[in-house]
């Protein structure tokens, strides 16, 4: 009875999801960062202006406000919804030598509190390598995992553990 | 199947720790099948020491699943010459415990106790046993020991101690306590994750994971000088601390060199060598009680399931094919089982396989029930579970039938660990 109770809830958490993260993360930041990308190269003057006033990092209508990238249960390949998310950090970093990031692991408290530990190294892993492959270099880049041993959410349900499965991209101050 | 046999038997208890600063309550749920009648007398001398003596003896017994309490019911001889052995039979006791205590000028609790065979009438056990002043529970679980011993046949458990992480909020705090949660003492507390505490075999150091460095690094500290020292602190995650038998050796799991893998160390962090290859989660490694195999969790075929490997190196062996995935293994104290987390339809159970037939059987009844780890006596099971909304420590009978909780004061107790005989 409960078990099944769990079951629905999962799966309407779990359609919910498929339905909302592409609105979230991909749909909506596109476009700022299509229009970034082409507005930047031809007016430099303009830009250099621009780029005192606001470092994209921290405009919130960026896509690089999006600090988090989340995942399926005992999955730690970054998904495709969070793909534009990671490539654009990449961009970033590439671009800005001096910043760097610290990638965080985090998982559900489903699994051995080990196992977790692993699964989150291996989550921090592929977002680090992801970046690098887009063009940070190594020396920016530090990943760490703190496995079911931080949650952001406590509860012990789908809502909360689908908020614990993620990858923060914390960049030093 | 389990369900029926705790539903049937279904005799619940509650224990009060009436000691003035109890950690802990009890809960004992389930009965051995055949449980054997015992009367214990308060002992005599120090009324105060003698229900002190009384209550942990009692409890630890209890607790055991294998004994019924038969009530002295206002007989209270202290010496072999005052027990009149029709009393007892009437009643149905087979095994007599009388004592007294009392404490010497030195302030050293010293008792002297008997147990007799009540059927036979004759005396089964008179030793003598004393410990330092405030040490009555220990002089107690000893009592309780002897008991064990004698009538069962296997040592007991009760003097040894266990580990486990209590969080509370963002505080995490090493604690190690009495087999039956009492006696708690703080070995480190933190604002950062405690994990994995690991006994070294002659019980004087924990190994365990620590993030006070910003990430997961192994530690080994001293229980008696509190000494510690990082011994694994590579980048990314050091963690999963496991003893050789010998103490000679620990197994720890690094993701130095990529995916978490399992390497072979001095317990001073020296002479490192990685002994697993597979470019998967390898992790939670366990020595065999030989010293000759490894049990660990991979994910190399997919899942997380259980895996055996030559500590010498080589190829690992799956042995766990149950649907869902298994994790934490560690093996029996005589190397002919392992228990180990099975999850399964989203819930965990406490499970044990056997080497020889590979056949499984779940121990509890699922739940949230993690990480668990064999008395040395290979009788009991301890494991984290939760009741009402808490992380409690829990422990099963390697039969399954007789199940307990302990409750600690507040936070999640997490990771426990069952220490060796000392």
């Amino acid at each position: 009875m409960k078990k099944l109770v769990i079951s629905i809830v999962l799966v309407n958490l779990l359609a919910a999801c498929a339905s909302q993260k592409p609105h979230e993360t991909t749909a909506a930041p596109a476009a700022p960062v299509a229009a970034a990308a082409t507005a930047t190269a031809p007016a430099t003057a303009t830009v250099a202006a621009a780029k005192t006033a606001v470092d994209p990092l921290n405009d919130p209508t960026s896509i690089l406000a999006g600090r988090s990238v989340y995942y399926p249960f005992d999955v730690a390949a970054v998904q495709d919804a969070d793909k534009p998310l990671v490539q654009a950090h990449a961009e970033y970093l590439s671009k800005n030598a001096a910043r760097n990031v610290r990638l965080e692991g985090n998982c559900d408290e489903r699994g051995s509190n080990e196992y977790n530990l692993a699964l989150g190294q291996r989550r921090a892993d592929g977002v680090m390598k992801m970046l690098e492959l887009g063009g940070a270099k190594a020396a920016q880049l530090d990943s760490v995992s703190y496995g079911e041993e931080k949650p952001k959410a406590t509860g012990h349900e789908e809502s909360s553990w689908s908020q614990n499965r993620r990858t923060d991209l914390n960049y030093a101050k | 199947m389990q369900k029926i046999l705790f539903t049937v038997l279904g005799v619940l208890m509650l224990l009060h720790a009436s000691m003035a600063r109890a950690a802990l309550s009890i809960e004992i749920i389930g009965a051995g099948e055949h449980q054997i009648p015992v009367s214990i007398v308060p002992f005599g001398g120090d009324e105060k020491l003698g229900l002190a003596i009384n209550e942990v003896v009692t409890g630890d017994l209890l607790r055991s699943g294998l004994f019924r309490l038969v009530d002295p019911a206002g007989k209270s001889p202290h010496e072999a010459a005052e027990v009149h052995y029709p009393d007892w039979q009437v009643r149905g006791t087979e095994a007599l415990a009388i004592g007294t205590v009392s404490a010497q000028a030195d302030r050293r609790i010293v008792a002297r106790f008997r147990m007799l065979d009540v059927v036979k009438q004759v005396e089964l056990i008179g030793q003598a046993v004393s410990a330092g002043d405030g040490q009555i529970r220990a002089v107690g679980h000893r009592i309780a020991d002897l008991i064990y011993e004698k009538l069962t046949g296997n040592k007991g458990v009760f003097s040894t101690r266990i580990a486990y992480v209590n969080r509370q909020g963002k505080m995490f705090s090493l604690i190690v306590a009495d087999s039956d949660g009492h006696n708690e003492q703080v070995v480190l507390k933190q604002n950062e994750p405690i994990m994995s505490p690991s006994w070294s075999p002659d019980g004087s150091h924990l190994a365990y994971v620590s993030f006070e460095t910003g990430h997961a690094a192994v530690f080994v500290q001293s229980l008696y000088t509190h000494q510690r020292k990082a011994v694994a602190n590579f980048r990314g995650s050091n963690s999963a601390p496991a003893w050789s038998p010998d103490g000679k050796q620990l197994a720890v799991v690094l993701t130095r060199d990529g995916s978490s893998q399992i390497y072979l160390m001095r317990p001073d962090g020296g002479e490192i060598r990685r002994i697993s290859f597979s470019g998967a989660i390898d992790t939670e490694p366990n020595f065999s009680p030989d010293g000759t195999s490894l049990l660990f969790t991979s994910d190399r075929g997919g899942s997380a399931q259980v895996y055996r490997m030559p500590v010498a190196g080589g190829a690992a062996q799956r042995l766990t094919f149950a649907a869902g995935s298994s994790y934490s293994p560690r093996h029996s104290p005589d190397g002919k089982s392992f228990v180990f987390t099975h999850l399964s339809g989203g819930r965990f159970y406490i499970s044990v396989q056997d080497f020889q037939t590979g056949q499984m059987e779940a121990l509890t009844e699922g739940g949230w029930e993690k990480k668990p780890s064999f008395a040395p006596n290979g009788k009991l099971i301890l494991f984290a579970s939760e009741a009402r909304g808490r992380g409690i420590l829990a422990t099963v009978s390697s039969d399954g039938r007789v199940k307990q909780h302990m409750f600690t004061q507040s936070g999640d107790a997490r990771e426990p660990v069952w220490g060796p005989h000392l």
